[in-house]
C-alpha cells in the first residue's frame, strides 16, 4: 500500500522533532563541547583539543568516583538479581499470602529514587542508632558517615528498590517454562537443584538478560538516590559518577570538562550494556 | 506438603514485613513532636498529632506543586501517548530504508545516558525559551519517544495490515484510519506506554531541576528537595513532607496495580 511522503512525514514528525531536539542536537553539541572551555559563563567558546579528557585523567577524584561506582555496580547487580530471583521463586509457589507480597514487594519501586533517599537517611541515620541502642549492636552507628557504610547504604536502598521489579519480570520468566518440562524432570527423579540448574535457569535467560541489563545501567547512571541519601559525603567518599558530572558543571562550572566526563560516561555504559546483552543472548535457548 | 507451606508462609511474611519496615518507620515517626522524635524513633507516637503535616502541607505549598505535577504528567502522557502510537504506526507500515533509519535512531538513543546530554540541553533549550511548563512537556515527548515507539512498533506488528487496507478501501484517509481503526486496538499497549511513562515522569528530579527551576513551576520531587535543605535537624516535618509526597503513588498503585505491573511485564520482554 502507497500513503504519501506528506503522511508520513506527518505522523513521524512531532515525535521526531522533540527527539531531534531532546537528544540529537544535544547529543552531538555534547560531543563538540568536551573538546572546548565552556565554563558556562562566557559567550565564546573555544576550541581546546583533548585538554578536557587530559584533565579527567589526572583528576583523582574522578578516579575515586569511577571506582566507587564500578564496585557499587557489581556490587548491587548481583545482590539484587540474587534479592529478585528469590523474591520471584517465592512468590510463584502456592500459598495464601503470595499476591499481597506481590504487592509489597514492588511498592518500593513507584516512589522516586530523590523521595527514597531521604527516607533512607532517616533509616540509617536515626533508626539505625536506636536499633544499635536497644540491641548493642554497635555496627549499627554512625551509619552514612563514612565510605563503607554509605556504600553499603546505597547497596541496601537499591535493593530495597528495584528487586520488586526484578520479581516481576523474574515471575513472567518463570512462567514461560512449560510445566510439562518441570513435570518430566520430576518423574525423572531430579532434584530439586538439578531442575534448577538444568531446566529453570537456561530456560530464564531471556529475564535474566532484561534484569542484567537494567541493574546494570541503572547502576552506573544512578544520581537521585546518590544525591538524596549521601550527596557523595563525607568528603565526596561516596561520589558517583553522575554526581561528579553534576558537580564538575555547577559547582566548579567546568562545563566542558564535565561533557567530556559524560561522554566517557555514555561510552562505558553504551559499551558494557551492548556486551552484556550480545553475551547474554548468546547462550538464550531457543523454544 | 503441609508443614512446608506453613515455612513458606511464615518466610514470606519475614521477608514481607521487612520490606514494609521503612514505611513504618517513616509513617510513625512523622507523627511525632520533635522531642519524642528525639528521644526515640522506635516507639510509636503518643498521639496522633497532625501539626507536622499540616505545616508541611502549608511550606511544601502542596496544592500547588501537585498541581504543577499533575499538570506536566498528564500532558506528557497523553501527547507521547498520540505521537509515539501515529509515529510508531507509520514507521511500522512504511518499508523503505528512510523508516528503518528513523526506527533504529529511536531504539539506538536508548544507550545514551541523560548526563551526556543534559548540558547542551539546558543551553539550547534556554535559547529557544523552552525551560518552562510546556518546554519540560516537549522534553519528556523527545526523551519518551524510544522506549514508546519501540513498544508499540513490537505491538503493530501483530496487527494484520489488511485492516488498514480495509479501510482505506472504505474510504479512510490515514488519519481517519489511524483514528478510527488503529488507536482503538492499541488500548492495551497505550496503558503499558502510559503507565511507564507516568512513574518517570512523576518522579524524575534532574531534568525539572535544572529546567524549570523557578518556585512557580516546582514539581513534587523538585519541591521536596528544597524543602528537605532547609529542614535537616527537623525531622519531623521532613517525614511529614516525605509521607505527603508518597502519598499520591500509592494511592494510584492501589488502583492500578494490576495495569502497572502488567507494563512492567510487557516493557521488559518487548526490551
Amino acid at each position: 500500500m502507497k500513503r504519501s511522503k506528506l503522511a508520513f512525514y506527518g505522523f513521524i514528525a512531532p515525535c521526531f522533532i522533540a527527539f531531534t531536539f531532546t537528544v540529537i542536537i544535544p547529543f552531538i553539541m555534547g560531543i563538540y563541547y568536551s573538546f572546548t572551555d565552556w565554563n558556562g559563563i562566557k559567550s565564546n567558546i573555544s576550541f581546546i583539543g583533548l585538554e578536557n579528557y587530559k584533565a579527567i585523567f589526572t583528576d583523582a577524584l574522578f578516579k575515586d568516583s569511577f571506582l566507587f561506582t564500578a564496585v557499587f555496580t557489581i556490587a548491587s547487580v548481583i545482590i539484587i538479581n540474587l534479592v529478585g530471583f528469590g523474591l520471584a521463586i517465592l512468590v510463584t509457589r502456592k500459598f495464601r499470602l503470595q499476591n499481597v507480597l506481590r504487592t509489597v514487594f514492588f511498592m518500593p519501586n513507584l516512589i522516586g529514587g530523590l523521595i527514597l533517599g531521604f527516607i533512607w537517611q532517616f533509616i540509617f541515620v536515626k533508626a539505625f542508632a536506636s536499633i544499635g541502642e536497644a540491641t548493642g549492636a554497635t555496627w549499627l552507628y554512625g551509619w552514612l558517615t563514612n565510605r563503607e557504610t554509605g556504600f553499603w547504604g546505597l547497596v541496601i536502598l537499591m535493593t530495597w528498590q528495584m528487586a520488586g521489579y526484578l520479581m516481576i519480570i523474574y515471575i513472567a520468566a518463570l512462567q514461560n517454562i512449560p510445566k510439562s518440562l518441570i513435570e518430566a524432570s520430576q518423574i525423572d527423579g531430579a532434584s530439586g537443584l538439578a531442575r534448577l540448574r538444568h531446566i529453570i535457569l537456561p530456560l530464564i535467560r531471556p529475564g535474566f538478560t532484561v534484569c542484567l541489563f537494567l541493574t546494570l545501567s541503572n547502576s552506573f547512571k544512578l544520581y537521585d538516590q546518590n544525591l538524596s541519601l549521601t550527596a557523595g559525603g563525607p568528603q565526596n567518599k561516596t561520589q558517583m559518577l553522575a554526581l561528579n558530572i553534576y558537580n564538575t558543571a555547577f559547582k566548579f562550572n567546568n562545563m566542558g570538562e564535565a561533557q567530556a566526563k559524560a561522554i566517557i560516561l555514555f561510552v562505558v555504559v553504551a559499551c558494557f550494556s551492548l556486551i552484556q546483552v550480545y553475551l547474554s543472548k548468546k547462550g538464550e535457548v531457543e523454544m | 506438603m503441609r508443614l512446608k507451606k506453613v515455612i513458606i508462609t511464615f518466610i514470606g511474611i519475614i521477608i514481607g514485613l521487612l520490606f514494609l519496615s521503612p514505611f513504618y518507620i517513616i509513617l510513625t515517626n512523622s507523627f511525632k513532636t520533635k522531642k519524642q522524635l528525639f528521644m526515640s524513633t522506635l516507639s510509636l507516637p503518643k498521639e496522633f498529632n497532625f501539626d507536622n503535616y499540616i505545616q508541611a502541607w502549608e511550606d511544601l505549598e502542596f496544592l500547588h506543586v501537585f498541581r504543577n505535577s499533575l499538570t506536566i504528567t498528564v500532558i506528557g502522557i497523553v501527547v507521547i501517548v498520540v505521537f509515539a502510537s501515529m509515529a510508531a504506526w507509520m514507521i511500522q507500515r512504511t518499508n523503505n530504508k528512510m523508516a528503518n533509519i528513523i526506527l533504529y535512531a529511536f531504539i539506538a538513543a536508548m544507550l545514551i545516558p541523560f548526563q551526556a546530554v543534559m548540558l547542551p540541553l539546558v543551553r539550547f533549550m534556554g535559547n529557544l525559551n523552552l525551560l518552562n511548563i510546556p518546554g519540560i512537556i516537549f522534553m519528556y515527548l523527545g526523551f519518551g519517544s524510544s522506549l514508546s515507539i519501540f513498544l508499540y512498533h513490537g505491538f503493530i506488528k501483530s496487527i494484520p495490515r489488511s485492516l488498514d487496507e480495509a479501510a482505506t478501501i472504505d474510504g479512510c484517509n490515514s488519519i481517519q484510519t489511524y483514528i478510527h481503526v488503529i488507536f482503538p486496538i492499541l488500548k492495551p499497549i497505550s496503558i503499558t506506554v502510559a503507565m511507564l511513562n507516568m512513574v518517570w515522569i512523576w518522579n524524575d528530579y534532574l531534568l525539572p531541576s535544572l529546567t524549570i527551576n523557578t518556585e512557580k513551576t516546582h514539581t513534587i520531587p523538585l519541591r521536596i528537595f528544597y524543602f528537605f535543605g532547609e529542614y535537616t535537624k527537623q525531622w519531623h516535618l521532613a517525614l511529614a513532607g516525605l509521607t505527603l509526597g508518597i502519598i499520591p503513588v500509592i494511592i494510584l498503585y492501589f488502583f492500578a496495580q494490576k495495569h502497572i505491573v502488567e507494563s512492567v511485564t510487557a516493557g521488559s520482554i518487548k526490551s
